[in-house]
């Protein structure tokens, strides 16, 4: 509440990280620095959204994500209720809005969206009259894992500002990367995407960020080394020949880190692929924030809720 | 089309493609054109026939669209004959060419006739079929051209999709050319294009979604150019490939070379491709997705200026209507396309009201240009034509509201657009629609 005071964050969802200021990055980020006291407590309640009900609803699996947002929502004090649509019975798009009729009905005043169309959880949010989060859309975005990204950095080298991040892997599927591309450049930082040509959407080098073939100039000297979760559907000769190519050529090990600043860390979304876009040892070594990632998500998400909550009517 | 009493046009801002343009009126007897000019007045008029003081706005020919789907058969409650025609008569266009990708497809003669019969009963305006080029859309055999042919079909298309067998496209078009047929195609290569939802590039990046390159409609018009240099090139009996659709540089180029060598060859673009642009698309918009996908905007820039130079012959509507539900749902999932027949003209003049085309050099491409390529005697402001005409005001300005479109779907792209372009009378045959 008292970072909250300086700055009024006026946004009714968080759909992206698209439209987000600095002054509103920086005001999430400051409050989830709260949230993770209050995680680490013993009595971890508060009463920010009681009396509130939170809807997680995803129509693509998620255990991480989901978790995440339900321990938020309970922390703070909200009633969570998780719904899981099957993908495979929501393959007409008429069903989404129907959902979204039936859960406004029940008068949730947070719904969490997990989508596999980019824009879904943007045209969810236009059939509903409570604050909607989108918790990935397609390859669109997914605004609350940059800004776990972004306070694990923030926490670990004390700021963003000139870092240079290293974002590698499957950045065309990524909304990960297109997320944490907006969100880093905005914050100052230094952003390079890193892939085969066959992985980076069309347009990159409009983006703001450099564009890099090649591990070895893509993370040389970079502060943080950011992975990105290889989809194994892709990977059988449509978009790179084979695991075992991309694993070499791409996949993070010990070597290949050594390019890196010597105190540079390594981030992944998660879940790993062990051995594909990342070795154990890297995944699993000193320098990993991976673990410190899941828990700065759970913080992350009681900033968003607590400040999407200050909006909602009747608070 | 019954004809009736004669009707004179006067005081108008006569507007014919083939001959320019000069004050005057024009007199309308048994479905025909029968005195246009300068002489047909009030005074030289009299009683022989009512007459209608169009106040200085523009006479010109009715519209031809080459490209829209009206719904019949299998798909009415998307759009039916009777709407489709009433949106047209509302917008000015006076012939309809039919898209065959109906259900079933137009690739048999009985197809054509019930349409024409259809057409007859409930059309207020000409409805001409466009024949499947293959049996059932399927591109692997050749429709049965000549009886279709006979039956009424004025040219013959694959739908929306490409022959993507060059093989059956070669036999298509040398088959073709025996009965002078006119072939219009859509070239796109379904490969390249599959995955993609709007055009490839950093704002299909930015919004996640995949794209399709331009070169998906280039590659497959480059073939088709070339078989057409091996089929129908120094023919003489009327063959003609009319490229559908295209809305790239890439493609401009192609159809440039194409004419410079002489080949029977046309194309078109659609009124979206020449006003809209894929930021258009904005956040989600999915009235405005569209097959091929608006393009950026230099490629709009460019395809204006090929339609001011001419190498674009044609503008099409491309209507494409959907109900809401097909464009109700998330990006991807939408359904192409989108209903055009009411705003093509008034979104046509956005481009004369800004200078970038001639008055005559548009309504040249939606009337006298189609009119020579599918070879009808309409589209010409001339004694003897059919008195297929239409009384306009460019500069009245309005707003798009789709509630009062007639089309039977809402899908517009131009939803609560200002524009300026009021149709205020349409004949067909000499009757007022």
């Amino acid at each position: 509440m008292s970072v909250l005071a300086k700055h009024i964050f006026s946004h009714r969802h968080l759909l992206g990280i698209e439209g987000l200021s600095r002054p509103d990055i920086e005001a999430l980020l400051d409050l989830a620095d709260e949230a993770v006291e209050v995680s680490r407590q013993v009595e971890k309640k508060r009463a920010v959204l009681r009396g509130r009900t939170l809807i997680n609803l995803f129509f693509e699996p998620s255990t991480r994500t989901q978790s995440s947002f339900e321990l938020a929502g309970k922390r703070l004090g909200a009633d969570v209720m998780n719904m899981s649509v099957a993908t495979s019975s929501v393959t007409k798009g008429e069903t989404l809005i129907d959902t979204a009729a039936t859960l406004n009905a029940m008068r949730p005043d947070l719904i969490v969206v997990r989508h596999h169309h980019s824009g879904a959880v943007q045209l969810l949010s236009r059939k509903v009259s409570c604050s909607v989060i989108n918790a990935g859309d397609g390859s669109h975005e997914h605004p609350t894992q940059a800004l776990l990204d972004a306070l694990t950095i923030r926490r670990n080298k004390g700021r963003i500002d000139g870092l240079t991040i290293a974002i590698c892997g499957d950045v065309l599927h990524s909304r990960v990367a297109r997320s944490n591309m907006i969100l880093l450049t905005q914050m100052g930082a230094r952003v390079r995407v890193v892939g085969p040509s066959t992985l980076l959407p069309a347009g990159i080098e409009r983006m703001g960020v450099e564009v890099h073939r090649s591990m070895e100039s893509g993370i040389r000297d970079a502060d943080i080394v950011m992975m990105l979760r290889l989809q194994r559907e892709r990977m059988d000769g449509a978009f790179v020949p084979s695991l075992k190519e991309f694993a070499r050529f791409y996949g993070l090990d010990e070597e290949k880190l050594k390019w890196a600043k010597p105190d540079a860390l390594v981030m992944h979304p998660g879940p790993i692929n062990r051995g594909v876009e990342i070795e154990s040892a890297v995944a699993d070594g000193p320098r990993s924030l991976i673990n410190e990632q899941v828990e700065m998500g759970v913080a992350v998400r009681m900033a968003v809720l607590e400040a999407l909550a200050q909006n909602l009517p009747n608070s | 089309m019954s004809s009736s009493s004669p009707i004179a046009l006067i005081n108008a801002r006569l507007l014919d493609p083939a001959s320019g343009e000069t004050r005057g009126g024009v007199l309308v007897e048994n479905g025909k054109i029968v005195s246009v000019g300068a002489d047909v007045t009030q005074a030289n008029v009299g009683t022989r026939a009512k007459s209608v003081d169009c106040g200085g706005d523009v006479v010109s020919p009715g519209l031809i669209d080459m490209c829209a789907f009206i719904g019949e058969p299998g798909a009415s409650h998307r759009e039916t004959i009777a709407t489709a025609s009433r949106a047209a008569a509302a917008g000015g266009v006076t012939t309809i060419v039919a898209t065959p990708n109906t259900n079933p497809p137009v690739d048999g003669a009985a197809v054509v006739d019930y349409l024409m019969r259809r057409a007859r009963d409930t059309a207020k305006v000409r409805i001409l079929p466009c024949a499947a080029l293959t049996k059932g859309l399927a591109g692997s055999e050749i429709a049965e051209i000549g009886l279709l042919k006979d039956a009424g079909a004025v040219a013959f298309s694959n739908g929306p999709a490409s022959v993507v067998s060059s093989q059956v496209m070669r036999r298509a078009m040398t088959y073709a050319r025996d009965f002078g047929a006119v072939i219009i195609h859509r070239s796109e290569d379904p490969e390249l294009a599959r995955a993609g939802v709007m055009n490839e590039g950093e704002f299909a990046s930015r919004l996640g979604l995949p794209g399709i390159p331009r070169e998906a409609e280039a590659i497959m018009l480059d073939r088709d150019m070339r078989l057409v240099a091996l089929t129908l090139a120094g023919d003489a009996g009327g063959a003609h490939y009319h490229a559908q659709m295209v809305t790239t540089t890439l493609s401009l180029d192609i159809i440039a070379k194409a004419k410079a060598a002489g080949l029977p060859v046309s194309c078109a673009t659609s009124i979206n491709h020449l006003t809209l642009n894929e930021t258009d698309v904005g956040d989600y918009r999915t009235f405005l997705k569209l097959s091929p996908p608006l393009r950026t905007e230099e490629e709009r820039l460019a395809l204006v200026e090929a339609l001011a130079s001419g190498l674009i012959d044609v503008v099409v509507s491309d209507h494409n209507p959907h109900d809401v539900e097909a464009k109700r749902v998330p990006f991807s999932e939408a359904e192409y396309g989108a209903i055009v027949l009411e705003t093509m003209l008034p979104a046509g003049l956005r481009l004369v009201q800004s200078g970038h085309v001639s008055l005559s050099r548009l309504i040249a491409a939606m009337t006298l240009r189609p009119a020579e390529i599918l070879g009808l005697p309409q589209g010409r402001l001339q004694k003897g034509a059919p008195a297929d005409l239409i009384r306009f005001d460019p500069d009245e300005p309005f707003v798009v509201d789709p509630a009062h479109l007639h089309s039977r779907s809402k899908n517009t792209p131009f939803d609560e657009a200002r524009m300026e372009g009021v149709v205020k009378l349409t004949m067909v045959a000499g009757v007022i629609v």
